[in-house]
């Protein structure tokens, strides 16, 4: 029989927290794992009564959507938390980010409503930045990517090369220009609309101080194993139609949540939650 | 004038190199301050990787001494790792701090914190990088002053030419000197220059100023005298010694990083200096006397840190944290208030005579209960009493017999291999003493399932220890005795599986004897190795000993000395030591005798419960020993996490 520890067993989860963040300027070379130490840290730091799981090793009662890769940024991202005790959703998300290093931002909390988040993150709207790269050199990529039936691309993982088709999860790829932007604020808040507002408005859409042509992708890409990434829609676009990026691209994720099909608008995932029970923070629809 | 981040010409960089996160800074407590409102800029560093640097208790230590004084700033630097130094240079990016990203080179100071000699290279790399001259003579008044610390700084001459200063002792009280002369200095116009400004560092008799000292060698290799060369400088330069822990109660918002470290917890350090007096350990040595920290700013501070951190995890860190003279009050205390909060104590270095199950079971009450780790050092009775580790097998198997009995599975045993006077006997017996504990072990339980992992270190002699004359033992033949000490493990088949055995090779110790015992000749080594790409040499995926050796061979070519001379020649009485002219407070006569009873294997008990043996450090530095007990008790408090 499984040894169990003396005592009590511990408190169950009386309310479960949905939080979506952000991951910004410099801070987005955190990987996945950082943010899970700084996070839960963070929910020490600000008081928050997590609930623990039972056994000699308790561990808090986190789960993890899935995370935007290192190096790229985000303003939805999301994590669901249990607690043992009920608390006001706007005092712990001030007090939460508070305890996060700047750029690593709590925008929104909501109580959780039945039914899983995992299944409402169907997809996600990229923004890629080409600095470097003219518009029209990026619409033909564009064009040449969209009109094949298949694009294989190579991704090196921990179990080797793997090759798979980019093409197929790409819901909507179009060409912007950012090249006449004004100065870049990484930071900067208010609504992230995605369905009611052009995709330009979003933080992230602007470089700082930098000169010359510059291309922006806006990628609506399907969840799916494996998951397409923005490294992968450029390592597809390169493939298609030899377009190699003179600087590092940059991209941030605009949303995720379900997609609509018909017009390849991501929708919020949180909506259902807010809705049903209360929310506190900057939603992500209008 | 204003500074400029090189932030926007690193980015395109980060996205190329391996775990960029260590190089963006943004750790919760970290600090930026205006540039132009402060007049001494400090550019501190560890000259390792981040994973390894950020957690050092002294850089953050001195990191906020400094900052939280007006009109001061200091910000971190790290080593950056091959992939990223290719680029840096490729791309004309310097050395830069986290904290803003400004390049090391503008800064009034580059303080480099040396916790052991393997990071040299990594200096040299920095300094490279920072476009500052290696060598101090070619550096003029826009360059850093170059200032070593840490234990490794009471021996800097193997790179006294590439630095201006060094430090030797406790750091909170010696930055903030040398601030307020380099303040003075620039406030007067800087006058006299460079030249002046070092003058003046040299003249307060406690900063070593390595350029204002000759040496003088004999024809045999051996040194003739270490004689000053200018006026007013000091034929000794002394060690700091901070008196009162309590005043300096840092680090009190310790610093959080986003990456993974090797280290993560409050750490706190509970006392400093250690007079056990074993005769191999440097760090007991340079730090005497002992000086307790309070139960009760050692709570506050807990309580604090946690508050400022979320941090899971308490160190009570010292060099032998048990001897702290209420330590079970500390233990119990914080046990108490942490109490269902998942926070966990640790001990990092408990001694084997120290131990009792109450305090094992205080540390394990709020959190996991981890293996617990002890340090014979020696394998027979007679290999401690030369080490004078006061430690008996017998000790050992009782103390041993307790934890097993008290629920643990798992103990870590640790060694020396190579100490003085040793012979393949002493090394094979330690298959025997692991035995034992197994043995113990099983029958205490009731139970098979016991574990030992005997964990073993290549011993380096080490300045200002009584063992600084010893012979270094060559690594052929520590080879050759981990070989026969791992035959007789794995020989008997009823224990072999039990134990876990973790050495090392003897490799790296000698170039580490290299470093920790040589003189300003070892410079020219050390230059050739970084020259060659030598870089990371505590990491054994970049450590090159042909390197090292083949570099030694040419560097010291016109010398009449080489790599065997500085490591496993024995020293005499006579002999004029590199560091002689450094003074951390040990009697010269005090440590000889103290080898001489080493040899003759007569141990010396602890001064804080005996009387004084006259090792010299309280009368020449004007110190004493500053233990409890307070007879206070932590005061009850809401802690963080409940």
């Amino acid at each position: 029989m499984a040894r169990t520890p003396e005592g009590p067993p511990p408190p169950p989860v009386v309310q479960r927290l949905r939080i979506r963040w952000a991951k910004r300027g410099r801070l987005r070379f955190t990987s996945h794992r950082d943010f899970q130490r700084a996070f839960e840290r963070a929910l020490r730091r600000a008081n928050v009564p997590v609930a623990y799981s039972a056994g000699f090793s308790p561990h808090p009662k986190i789960s993890y959507a899935g995370a935007a890769p290192t190096g790229t940024a985000s303003e939805a991202e999301y994590v669901e938390v249990g607690l043992q005790e009920r608390v006001e959703l706007e005092p712990v998300r001030a007090a939460l980010d508070a305890a996060l290093a700047p750029g690593l931002d709590i925008l929104e909390i909501v109580e959780a409503a039945p039914g899983a988040l995992a299944d409402r993150l169907e997809a996600s709207h990229w923004r890629i930045e080409l600095p470097g790269v003219g518009v029209g050199v990026a619409e033909a990529a564009a064009e040449a990517f969209l009109v094949a039936p298949e694009v294989k691309v190579e991704r090196l993982t921990k179990d080797g090369v793997r090759t798979f088709d980019a093409r197929g999860a790409v819901a909507r790829l179009g060409v912007l220009d950012g090249s006449a932007r004004g100065p870049l604020d990484d930071s900067a808040r208010g609504p992230l609309d995605d369905s009611a507002r052009g995709p330009l408005d979003a933080p992230g859409a602007q470089r700082e101080g930098r000169e010359g042509p510059c291309a922006i992708l806006d990628v609506v890409v399907r969840h799916g194993i494996p998951t397409v990434r923005p490294d992968d829609v450029l390592s597809g676009l390169r493939s298609v139609a030899d377009l190699v990026p003179p600087e590092p691209p940059r991209a941030v994720r605009l949303a995720q949540g379900p997609l609509d099909e018909a017009t390849g608008i991501v929708g919020d995932p949180l909506a259902h939650d807010r809705d049903a029970v209360g929310a506190s923070g900057i939603p992500s629809t209008a | 004038m204003p500074v400029e981040s090189v932030f926007p010409r690193l980015e395109p960089l980060l996205t190329q190199v391996q775990k960029p996160v260590q190089y963006v800074g943004g750790e919760l407590n970290a600090q930026v301050k205006d540039w132009d409102a402060c007049d001494v800029r400090w550019a501190l560093m560890y000259p390792d990787a981040y994973e390894v640097g950020l957690p050092n208790q002294g850089l953050q230590i001195l990191y906020e001494v400094l900052n939280e004084r007006e009109g001061t700033l200091a910000e971190r630097t790290y080593s950056v790792w091959p992939d990223l130094e290719g680029l840096m240079r490729e791309h004309g990016v310097p050395q830069f701090t986290v904290d803003a990203h400004r390049p090391v080179g503008a800064f009034d100071v580059f303080g480099l914190s040396f916790a052991t000699e393997l990071g040299y290279t990594n200096m040299l790399a920095a300094l490279d990088l920072a476009g500052i001259p290696l060598e101090a003579k070619d550096r003029d008044e826009s360059h850093p002053v170059v200032l070593a610390g840490g234990h490794a700084a009471f021996n800097p001459e193997p790179i006294a030419d590439f630095i201006d200063a060094a430090v030797l002792g406790d750091g909170e009280e010696a930055v903030l000197l040398i601030t307020d002369v380099i303040r003075a200095w620039k406030g007067e116009g800087s006058p006299g220059g460079r030249a002046e400004l070092l003058l003046r560092l040299a003249r307060t008799g406690s900063v070593y100023i390595p350029r204002y000292y000759d040496v003088e060698y004999l024809e045999d290799g051996r040194i003739r005298r270490v004689v000053p060369n200018t006026p007013g400088v000091p034929w000794r330069v002394s060690k700091h010694t901070v008196m009162n822990l309590d005043e300096w109660p840092y680090p009190k918002q310790p610093l959080v990083p986003l990456a993974e470290t090797v280290h993560e917890r409050m750490s706190v350090e509970v006392f400093r200096g250690c007079t056990r007096g074993c005769r191999f350990c440097q760090a007991g040595m340079i730090t005497r006397p002992v000086r307790e920290r309070s139960i009760t700013t050692i709570g506050e501070m807990v309580d604090a840190g946690l508050k400022a951190t979320g941090f899971q995890e308490v160190g009570l860190l010292s060099l032998s944290s048990a001897d702290h003279s209420e330590i079970a009050e500390v233990t119990k205390g914080l046990a108490d208030r942490y109490e269902g909060t998942n926070t966990s104590l640790s001990l990092p270095s408990t001694r084997v005579d120290a131990f009792n199950i109450d305090l094992a079971n205080e540390l394990t009450r709020n959190g996991r209960r981890s293996g617990l780790t002890f340090a014979p050092e020696g394998g027979t009775d007679r290999m401690r009493k030369v080490i004078n580790k006061m430690v008996t097998e017998d000790d050992l198997i009782r103390t041993v017999a307790a934890a097993y009995g008290a629920g643990w599975r798992q103990v870590k045993l640790y060694f020396m291999c190579g100490l003085p006077t040793e012979t393949d006997e002493d090394v094979v017996a330690i298959a025997r003493v692991a035995k034992r504990v197994i043995e113990t072990g099983r029958q205490v339980s009731g139970k098979r399932d016991i574990r030992c992992t005997v964990s073993i270190g290549g011993f380096v002699p080490k300045p200002h220890t009584p063992f600084q004359w010893a012979a270094q033992l060559d690594h052929e033949t520590t080879d050759a005795r981990l070989a026969k000490l791992r035959d007789a493990i794995r020989a008997d088949r009823d224990y072999a599986k039990a134990i876990g055995f973790r050495y090392h090779d003897g490799k790296p110790g000698i170039v580490e004897g290299l470093l920790s015992r040589g003189d300003r000749r070892v410079g020219k080594v050390i230059r050739a190795v970084y020259e060659d790409g030598g870089r990371f040499d505590g990491w054994s995926e970049h450590f090159s000993f042909d390197r090292w050796m083949a570099c030694a061979d040419s560097a010291l070519a016109d010398e009449p000395v080489d790599v065997s001379w500085y490591t496993t020649r024995e020293r005499d009485k006579a002999e004029v030591l590199p560091w002689d002219h450094l003074d951390s407070g040990l009697d010269k006569e005090w440590l000889w005798d103290d080898w001489q009873d080493a040899v003759d294997e007569v141990e010396v008990d602890d001064c804080r419960w005996n009387p004084c043996f006259d090792c010299g450090v309280c009368p020449q530095m004007g110190t004493d020993i500053q233990i409890g007990p307070t007879g206070r008790t932590l005061l009850p408090l809401t802690p963080v996490g409940r």
